[in-house]
């Protein structure tokens, strides 16, 4: 198991369905962990009755079927299936509608959803999904991408309210991957996922979708920040590595002369 | 698991795993480095070193070259091909000297080694490559680039193809690899060895260098173009999201007036 994580750990982004796939034909045993703790890239399934999309994580999954977010109903249609009560229901439609509006902002385009649970000390957990397909065949505004897919999963925890203040513990998870293509600098494609952690108190009277919210967005700047400037930047820095640029080389000819 | 699936496995894979990513294994006799290609590849586990005109025996799972012997005539092109092959191999040297940090270089004749003289049609390949693994900082890296250069005698031309492979791996409590390539073509007039020689490694050179600017300016062009195209750096607002109007749903309501988004 740890060698499979260590794999998993390492293995070429684009590749992660297929190794996965292999593991758990390899280690039936362990499916269960492989599935909770490997990241995929998020599916999508259309809402029969709104007409709008939603995304399938394990969150919303019962059996083969997955809830709705937009219907509430389960997809393919399941009796019994489990249900947040009434009043967390309220707040989901309420965090879907606005996180939407938020992921219209930053995203352009792409699907979101929602999902809350409660969970078993008293509080709530709430998992953010946001799904963006920036291809130009896809979403993307500028049509600088062949092929880019951004996937970002939030899982928040909130502890029960204390004082009127409450525990929230956000991990984030992005997957991304872009590729362009041209004539001139042939195929191009950077990929990769990073999940960070973060952990504040906050006082509920702005309510707690405010505060995950401001969580989920700060998160967001970070990851994507990382991504850009430190991920990629290595990339580019281990490139340069390889076979310094021609001024580097010329800068050094002098020395060695 | 059961050792002898495990080294069926690893038999099978490693060789693959080699070739692809044209590892470089040190001679024991300090001869220098063995290049593991396709080009140079005698039976499964012997290699050919065109520049030292030696055969390498070489262990693939520990990646290592356990023995060397002198090549046999019948291995190596004939002295007229040798002599096209020699000079470029010294041009290409200097080169990849020059524009590499850590490059090892190969000259492999692929088609026509038997030609004794001119007349006939021959193919030699040029490969680069450098490598660069440093698990302790959680980055890898390799380019690699292969060149096949066709020397066609009717015509009185050669032509070039090459491909430059660039991969890099960055897993510092992430996972990010950048995988890029490129093809290009190319060609020049057939001269004495040592002029082709010179030409070849130019454009090569050539190609090369820019290449390595296309890859810079794909960098430079993320942050503001194509990365922009996934997720904004900022909403469309340029502002935060207003979260603390999310409330009361009525507000939401507002929100989405305000923006004008239905």
């Amino acid at each position: 198991m740890e060698a499979a994580m260590g794999l998993m750990r390492r293995i070429h982004p684009k590749h992660t369905e297929t190794a996965l796939s292999a593991l758990l034909s390899l280690l039936p045993d362990h499916s269960s962990d492989l599935l909770s703790q490997v990241d995929q890239p998020l599916q999508v399934l259309c809402d029969v009755e709104s007409g709008k999309e939603f995304i399938l994580c394990e969150y919303n999954r019962d059996a083969d079927s997955y809830r709705s977010p937009w219907s509430n109903k389960y997809h393919p249609p399941l009796e019994d299936g489990q249900q947040p009560s009434a009043a967390l229901r309220q707040m989901e439609i309420e965090a879907n509608d606005v996180f939407a509006i938020y992921r219209d902002q930053y995203y352009e385009g792409g699907v979101s959803s929602v999902y809350m649970w409660e969970d078993d000390n008293e509080g709530f957990i709430a998992c953010f999904l946001i799904k963006k397909d920036g291809s130009k065949t896809g979403q993307g505004r500028r049509g600088y991408l062949q092929e880019g897919g951004w996937d970002a999963i939030h899982v928040i925890q909130v502890g029960p309210e204390d004082d009127a203040m409450a525990h929230y513990c956000l991990t984030s998870t992005v997957m991304l991957s872009l590729t362009t293509n041209d004539e001139s600098s042939g195929n191009f494609n950077l990929s990769g996922s990073i999940r960070r952690q973060m952990n504040m108190d906050l006082s509920v009277a702005d309510g707690h979708l405010c505060n995950m919210g401001k969580m989920i967005e700060e998160m967001e700047s970070k990851l994507r920040n990382s991504l850009d400037q430190v991920y990629f930047g290595k990339t580019r820095e281990m490139v340069c590595t390889l076979r310094p640029p021609s001024e580097v080389v010329q800068l050094r000819l002098p020395e060695t002369k | 698991m059961d050792d002898h699936v495990y080294n069926l496995a690893a038999s099978e894979a490693f060789p693959i795993y080699n070739k692809n990513h044209i590892i470089s294994l040190e001679m024991p006799n300090r001869s220098g480095d063995v290049l593991i290609t396709t080009f140079g590849e005698l039976s499964d586990t012997e290699y050919l070193d065109p520049r030292t005109a030696q055969v390498a025996a070489v262990d693939h799972v520990k990646q290592e070259c356990t023995d060397v012997r002198p090549a046999a005539d019948e291995e190596l092109p004939s002295p007229y091909i040798e002599e096209f092959r020699c000079d470029l191999d010294a041009e290409i040297i200097k080169y990849v000297g020059e524009a590499y940090k850590k490059g090892v270089c190969s000259v492999y004749c692929t088609n026509g080694k038997d030609a004794e003289g001119p007349g006939s049609d021959f193919e030699l390949a040029v490969v680069i490559t450098a490598a660069r693994h440093s698990p302790q900082n959680f980055c890898n890296g390799s380019w690699r680039s292969i060149w096949n250069i066709e020397f066609k005698d009717e015509l009185q031309t050669v032509e070039l193809r090459g491909k430059m492979q660039v991969g890099a791996h960055y897993f510092e409590e992430g996972n990010v690899q950048l995988d890029a390539s490129h093809e290009c073509k190319d060609s020049t007039i057939f001269q004495s060895p040592d002029d082709c020689a010179i030409s070849i490694t130019n454009i090569i050179r050539h190609h090369e260098t820019e290449y390595l600017a296309s890859l810079e300016g794909s960098y430079l062009n993320l942050p503001d173009t194509t990365f922009k195209d996934l997720r904004r750096k900022l909403p469309v607002t340029r502002t935060l999201f207003p979260w603390h109007n999310t409330m009361q749903i009525s507000l939401t309501r507002d929100i989405t007036k305000e923006l004008g988004i239905k």
